[in-house]
């Protein structure tokens, strides 16, 4: 296992290399140039300079490495620093990853934006996942009963209809013709007390909702044809011949086996959480993580993009891996060599 | 004797001959909600294609006199705040929409089981291969497809001019960034299939290598390429809709059922209608598509589980 687990980790390194230079490749032939909004008054010598502070000028492969270093010695550098309060070495003068946009680290940006992102696509989530695997276990048990079709209905259309739709529909029905919940997510909106707590929950409803419909649809029906396939398996037979009731049977035999699929299920979903809902966030005007990379798009702001992009692929390669060091510590008939 | 005997064979030879695809159909048939699936996508895809030639109004003329009418029987679909009608705007919006579904899904099913039956048939290209699927398989889909699409948007107007320069771009993009799931699924099912005896007796007498790769291999993991098809082509028309929708996909004198959702959702408190029925389109294609390929799985291979393409790919596009 620490074996595997080390080689594991060794291919991850070139995989993750080969990404960040897809990424800052394919950024870098953008024919976008940051000082394209400056002022016509400044001088071509002036732009030049700006252009150079900005590490512009130099060649690709220069570049390509200084970005490596920013991004994986430098910013990591300043976070510790900033949750430990320990110097290190020369933090003033370190070439930091800034935003073109915004003039200020990329870092503190990812970090302003994250909160915002976590609570409701996690909570999304959280609410997909207890929802979809007890319905999922009831479709496959009761297989082809009303239940079970009620979910396949659900599902199809959870996982047909786009959220930009049921998004849309979604604050015509409930905002604007019922008037329940706000249509936009506020997000500079504190909870102090018991009314603006209640306020909060208004308004996350809905993203959350329409989020969790679509995961839910999935993992619902991932949940069923892994339920599906423990069930006529001998183990079950032997279970229900010993006279164990059928409850017992499903809820300690059949669960815990027909879990394994979908842990590692729910483990590669994750980076989505961190990813954002990029569309979600573009219907409810969240400010998270998803917003800031349209934001950043559209300004052609590279090293954000750069960033947001590199970092979900992170997240993915790790939580690959993860499902799969999951994956073999819930059934151990999987060896790894 | 002889007259007795041919009787007897009669019954037989005319029974009507069984196809593959006969078969299929008959299992297909069955399956309630596939047929629903398809039912639905031939009424979208000829009300499409027919419906501009009987339904002529121009989806681009606008009228002020008209902006924000709610359907009635002049105006079927309502029509938008510049009194563009909204009927016609959906049919040919509906055009492109399919289009942009149809040819990407040729992409990426050409590159997926092209790499996909390279890998599993030549143990050599396996590893490289296979690896070069797991880098693509961690990229974070949209955000590049963003990025892309901003990027070269400019450079292949200017070449292919305003229409067909965004067309191609999409259609590329969205192809080449979809074709993993189907290289996955191709390989698996080479893998299988070339374990078996029809591949050895092939090899034994002599066969060459491509020729049984081609004539012997293939036509065995065309269910799965089939089903993947359909399913891509539903991602497909979601991602150029998201695309759309986040305004970075066809220009707005170009409707799409994305971009006029993209459109509309500024001004759905008063006009919900210019947001309503470009949904539905969206919703029962890709529904029915969905359905489709959840019966021609069925029929074609009974095997093959249901965690494939379909749910694995729509997880990036919340």
């Amino acid at each position: 296992m620490g074996r595997y687990l080390i080689r594991r980790l060794l291919t991850a390194i070139p995989t993750l290399i080969a990404i960040s230079f897809v990424i800052f490749a394919i950024l870098d032939l953008a024919p976008s140039d940051p000082t394209g909004n400056l002022p016509l008054t400044i001088p071509p010598e002036v732009k030049q300079q700006i252009r150079e502070s900005l590490g512009l000028g130099q060649p690709f492969h220069i570049r390509y490495l200084k970005w490596m270093q920013q991004f994986f010695i430098t910013e990591p550098l300043n976070i510790l620093e900033e949750t430990t309060g320990i110097t290190i070495g020369d933090s003033e003068s370190r070439f930091r990853l800034r935003s073109w946009q915004t003039r200020g680290p990329v870092i503190d940006l990812i970090v302003e934006r994250m909160p915002q992102t976590l609570w409701v696509v996690g909570l999304a989530y959280l609410v997909s996942v207890i929802i979809a695997i007890p319905l999922g276990v009831i479709s496959a048990v009761k297989q082809y009963s009303w239940v079970d079709q009620a979910g396949t209905i659900f599902s199809m259309i959870g996982f047909s209809v786009p959220t930009f739709f049921t998004g849309l529909l979604a604050i015509i029905i409930f905002s604007v013709h019922l008037g329940w919940f706000p249509s936009f997510y506020d997000t500079t909106h504190q909870v102090t007390d018991w009314e603006s707590f209640v306020f909060q929950i208004k308004q996350i409803i809905l993203p959350v909702s329409v989020l969790a419909l679509f995961q839910t649809a999935t993992l619902n029906r991932f949940t069923r044809s892994s339920v599906l396939d423990n069930l006529p398996q001998d183990y079950v037979r032997t279970v229900r011949a010993k006279g164990f009731r059928e409850y017992y049977v499903i809820l300690v035999h059949v669960l815990r086996n027909s879990l394994i699929p979908v842990v590692t299920l729910v483990a590669l979903g994750i980076p989505t959480i961190f990813g954002g809902a990029i569309i979600t966030e573009q219907i409810f005007r969240i400010n998270g993580l998803g917003a800031l990379l349209i934001i950043a798009i559209q300004g052609s702001d590279i090293p954000v993009v750069q960033s947001l992009t590199f970092i979900f692929a992170v997240l993915i390669v790790l939580f690959n891996l993860i499902a799969d060091v999951i994956y073999g510590f819930l059934d151990p008939r999987i060896h790894y060599n | 004797m002889t007259a007795q005997s041919e009787a007897m064979a009669l019954p037989v030879t005319t029974r009507k001959q069984r196809t593959l695809w006969g078969d299929v159909w008959v299992q297909f048939r069955k399956h309630k909600l596939a047929m629903f699936g398809l039912v639905v996508i031939v009424l979208i895809v000829v009300s499409v294609m027919i419906g501009p030639m009987i339904y002529t109004r121009d989806p681009e003329y606008i009228d002020f006199s008209v902006a924000n009418q709610a359907p009635s029987l002049q105006y079927p679909f309502g029509t938008d705040n510049l009194g563009r009608d909204g009927l016609s705007r959906n049919l040919h919006g509906g055009r492109i929409s399919i289009a942009v579904g149809v040819v990407a899904m040729l992409i990426s099913m050409f590159v997926g089981s092209l790499i996909g039956a390279l890998s599993g048939y030549y143990s050599k290209l396996d590893g490289p291969l296979m690896r070069f699927t797991d880098m693509m398989l961690a990229l974070p889909l949209l955000p590049l497809l963003l990025v892309i699409i901003l990027l070269f948007r400019d450079t292949l107007r200017a070449t292919f001019g305003p229409e067909t320069g965004i067309f191609l771009l999409i259609v590329f993009v969205i192809g080449i960034l979809n074709w993993m799931p189907t290289a996955r699924v191709v390989r698996g099912s080479v893998l299988s299939v070339k374990e078996k005896e029809f591949i050895e007796a092939a090899i034994s007498i002599g066969t060459n290598e491509n020729t049984v790769l081609l004539k012997h291999v293939f036509p065995n993991v065309l269910s799965p390429i089939i089903v993947a098809a359909t399913l891509s082509i539903a991602n497909a028309i979601i991602t150029e809709s998201a695309l759309s929708f986040l305004g970075l996909g066809f220009p707005s004198d170009v409707p799409t059922w994305g971009r006029l959702l993209y459109d509309g959702k500024d001004f759905m408190t008063f006009t919900p209608w210019v947001v309503i029925f470009p949904g539905l389109f969206i919703s029962f294609t890709v529904l029915g598509i969905n359905f489709m390929g959840d019966g021609l799985r069925d029929a074609l291979d009974p095997k093959l589980r249901e965690n494939d393409a379909a749910c694995q790919s729509h997880l990036k596009y919340q």
